[in-house]
C-alpha cells in the first residue's frame, strides 16, 4: 500500500478523532451516528461500487445486526461484546443464504429479488411484534448496555466513549475495505463489474467472486445494525424499512462510488444536508431529492468520484 | 502426436435449427487448425460449446481425455482452454496493463508485459483499452487469450476488421504461438488459413463436410461448391 492511501485515510481517521474536542455535544451525537452508519455504507459500496451489483434490499442486514444485537442483549442476556459477535454471525448467515438465492439473478431481476426479501423480513419484523415489538420498537435500558472490558467498567450511555468506539469501529471498517478493494479480490470485483463474460472466460468463478462481495456486504451491515441497536439503545422497524435500504445507495452515490472513502463522505454530508434543510422546511427530503437530481447531472461519478477522475488517480 | 481435444457426436440446436449436427472432431496437440464454412455454418457456435459458453443438446467434449462437457466455461479456462471472442470483448475502462493482468490471474499486481510484447502493444501498456484504436484492441484481445498460457487457444475470427500488414504481424504471431500450443481458429481469409494451418476442418449448416490439409480441401470438389466458389 502506498504512502500517500495511508496518510490519506490516517488523516481523515485522525481528524474524527480531533473533533471531538471541538464539537457540540449535539454535533458529537450526529458525527457519532454519521460513522455508525458509514460502515453501512461502506459495506454497500463493495457489493455496489465495485463488483456493480446494485442490492435494493440491504435494510433486511442492517436490520438483521440490529435485531440479533438487541434481542441478544434484551432477551437471551448477551453481554455486548458476545452480542456483537452474535449479530455478526447472524449477519454472514443470512447474506449467505439470501445472496445464494439473489445471486441467480442479475440485472433489475437482482434488484427486485433483493427489494422483495427486504419487504418480506421488514414483514416478519411487523408481524412478529410480540417479539420485536414492530413500530414501537426495543428500547435497551443503560443495565443491559453496561459490561466490563479487561476489568473495566464500560458504559454504553456516555457519549464520548460512544463516539470514540464508534470511530474505533469505523476505522477498522475503513482498512478493511481499503485491503478487500486493494486485493487480487478487489480487482476481480470490478472486473466483474466491467465485463462479467470477459470475466468467466478468463478462468474466475464469477459467481463465488460475487458471492464474496454479497457476504462481505451483508456482514459490514450486519454489524452496523448492531453498532446502532447497542450505542443508541433502540430497534425499530422503521429501521428495516425500504427507506434504510435506499440510504446507503445515495449516500454511496453522493460521495462516490467505488472509492473508499465516498461512502463516508456521503453519508456525512446527507446528515448535514438534512440538518440544514429541516432548518428552513418541513420538506428537508424534497430538498435531498433536488440536490440528487442535481448530481447525477453534472456528477455521476459522485464527489470522490469526480475528484479521482480530474485530479487524483490514485485515490482507491 | 496425442490428442487434445475430442469432441464426439456433438450437437447443438436452437429451437428447430440444427446449428451443429453430430459433430466427430479431433485436434492433436502442437496443431494449427482451422475451421471455416460459409456464414451460419455453426462455427462459432462450435468453438462455443468447446469453450463451454453454451451447452450441448448432445454429444461429449474430451479435453486430455478427460470428460470436460458437464464443466462451467471458467474450469475449463483453468484447465487450459483459451477463447478470444469474436466481437473484441475487453475491459474498455481499465488499462492495457491491467486487462492483461487479469488474464495472468495477477490484478493490481505487476503481471509480465510479455504478452503485449508479443502483440506488439507494449509501449501502450498504460493506456485505457478502450481508446486504443480498433486493431489493437483486437490485438489486445489475442494478448489476453496469451496470457492464460493455455494448452489450447481458440481464435474466433481474429483478423476481421485488421488492416493487411496487421495482418502480416499475426501470421508470425500464431506461427510462435503454436510453437508451444495449440490453436484453433476460425477464419474468413482463406489465403490466410491456407499459409498458417496444418489441417483444415469444413463445415456447412453445422456438419463436417471435409477435413484434411490445405491441399487436400483446395482440392476438394464439395468444399469449392459450398464455400470457395465452383467458379
Amino acid at each position: 500500500m502506498t504512502a500517500r492511501i495511508v496518510m490519506l485515510h490516517g488523516a481523515v481517521i485522525l481528524a474524527l478523532f480531533l473533533l471531538q474536542f471541538v464539537a457540540s455535544d449535539y454535533a458529537v451525537l450526529t458525527i457519532t451516528r454519521i460513522m455508525v452508519l458509514a460502515i453501512y455504507a461502506l459495506g454497500y459500496n463493495i457489493l455496489f461500487g465495485y463488483a456493480g451489483l446494485l442490492s435494493l434490499g440491504h435494510a433486511m442486514f442492517f436490520a438483521t445486526g440490529l435485531y440479533a444485537a438487541a434481542l441478544g442483549v434484551t432477551r437471551l442476556g448477551l453481554a455486548v461484546p458476545e452480542a456483537f459477535v452474535f449479530a455478526l454471525v447472524c449477519g454472514i448467515i443470512v447474506s449467505v443464504v439470501i445472496g445464494l438465492v439473489a445471486l441467480r439473478a442479475t440485472g433489475v431481476a437482482f434488484m427486485i429479488v433483493t427489494l422483495m426479501f427486504s419487504q418480506a423480513a421488514f414483514l416478519a419484523v411487523l408481524y412478529f411484534g410480540d417479539i420485536t415489538r414492530g413500530d414501537e420498537g426495543i428500547v435497551i435500558k443503560d443495565d443491559q448496555r453496561n459490561f466490563s472490558l479487561f476489568g473495566d467498567a464500560v458504559n454504553l450511555a456516555d457519549p464520548v466513549l460512544r463516539y470514540n468506539i464508534a470511530l474505533a469501529f469505523l476505522a477498522l471498517a475503513i482498512v478493511l475495505c481499503l485491503v478487500v478493494v486493494r486485493s487480487k479480490i478487489g480487482h476481480v470485483l470490478v472486473a466483474i463489474r466491467e465485463n462479467e463474460n470477459r470475466t468467466a472466460m478468463l478462468g474466475y468463478d464469477v459467481k463465488r467472486y460475487k458471492l464474496i462481495a454479497f457476504v462481505l456486504s451483508g456482514s459490514f451491515a450486519a454489524f452496523s445494525g448492531a453498532a446502532y441497536a447497542l450505542l443508541f439503545a433502540y430497534a425499530g422497524s422503521t429501521l428495516a424499512s425500504i427507506q434504510y435500504s435506499i440510504n446507503p445507495l445515495l449516500w454511496t452515490l453522493l460521495g462516490g462510488a467505488a472509492t473508499v472513502l465516498g461512502p463516508v463522505l456521503g453519508t456525512a454530508l446527507m446528515f448535514l444536508l438534512v440538518d440544514f434543510a429541516s432548518g428552513f422546511t418541513s420538506a428537508s427530503l424534497l430538498f435531498v431529492g433536488v440536490v440528487l437530481i442535481l448530481l447525477v447531472l453534472f456528477f455521476p461519478k459522485g464527489i470522490l468520484g469526480t475528484i479521482r477522475q480530474r485530479w487524483l488517480r490514485w485515490l482507491p | 502426436m496425442t490428442v487434445l481435444l475430442e469432441t464426439r457426436g456433438l450437437s447443438k440446436n436452437f429451437g428447430g435449427l440444427k446449428a451443429v449436427s453430430d459433430v466427430n472432431f479431433r485436434i492433436e496437440r502442437g496443431e494449427v487448425r482451422a475451421v471455416i464454412g460459409p456464414n451460419g455454418a455453426g462455427k462459432t457456435t462450435f468453438v462455443s460449446l468447446i469453450s463451454g459458453r453454451i451447452a450441448p443438446s448432445a454429444g461429449t467434449i474430451l479435453f486430455e481425455g478427460a470428460d470436460v462437457t458437464a464443466l462451467p466455461a471458467f474450469r475449463r479456462v483453468q484447465r487450459g482452454i483459451a477463447y478470444t471472442f469474436q466481437i473484441t470483448s475487453i475491459y474498455a475502462n481499465l488499462s492495457v496493463a491491467e486487462n492483461v493482468a487479469l488474464a495472468a490471474h495477477q490484478p493490481g499486481g505487476k503481471a509480465s508485459l510479455y504478452p503485449l510484447e508479443r502483440v506488439g502493444l507494449a509501449d501502450r501498456a498504460s493506456q485505457i483499452a478502450g481508446t486504443l484504436a480498433y486493431g489493437h484492441q483486437r490485438l489486445l484481445e489475442v494478448a489476453m487469450g496469451l496470457a492464460l498460457k493455455p494448452k489450447l487457444l481458440i481464435l474466433d475470427e481474429p483478423t476481421q476488421g485488421l488492416s493487411d500488414a496487421e495482418i502480416d504481424n499475426f501470421i508470425t504471431l500464431v506461427r510462435e504461438v503454436a510453437k508451444n500450443a495449440t490453436v484453433l481458429l476460425i477464419e474468413h481469409n482463406m489465403p490466410l488459413v491456407m499459409e498458417l494451418a496444418h489441417r483444415i476442418t469444413v463445415l456447412d449448416r453445422g456438419m463436417i463436410l471435409a477435413d484434411g490439409t490445405p491441399e487436400d480441401i483446395r482440392a476438394n470438389a464439395a468444399v469449392q461448391a459450398a464455400y470457395l466458389g465452383t467458379g
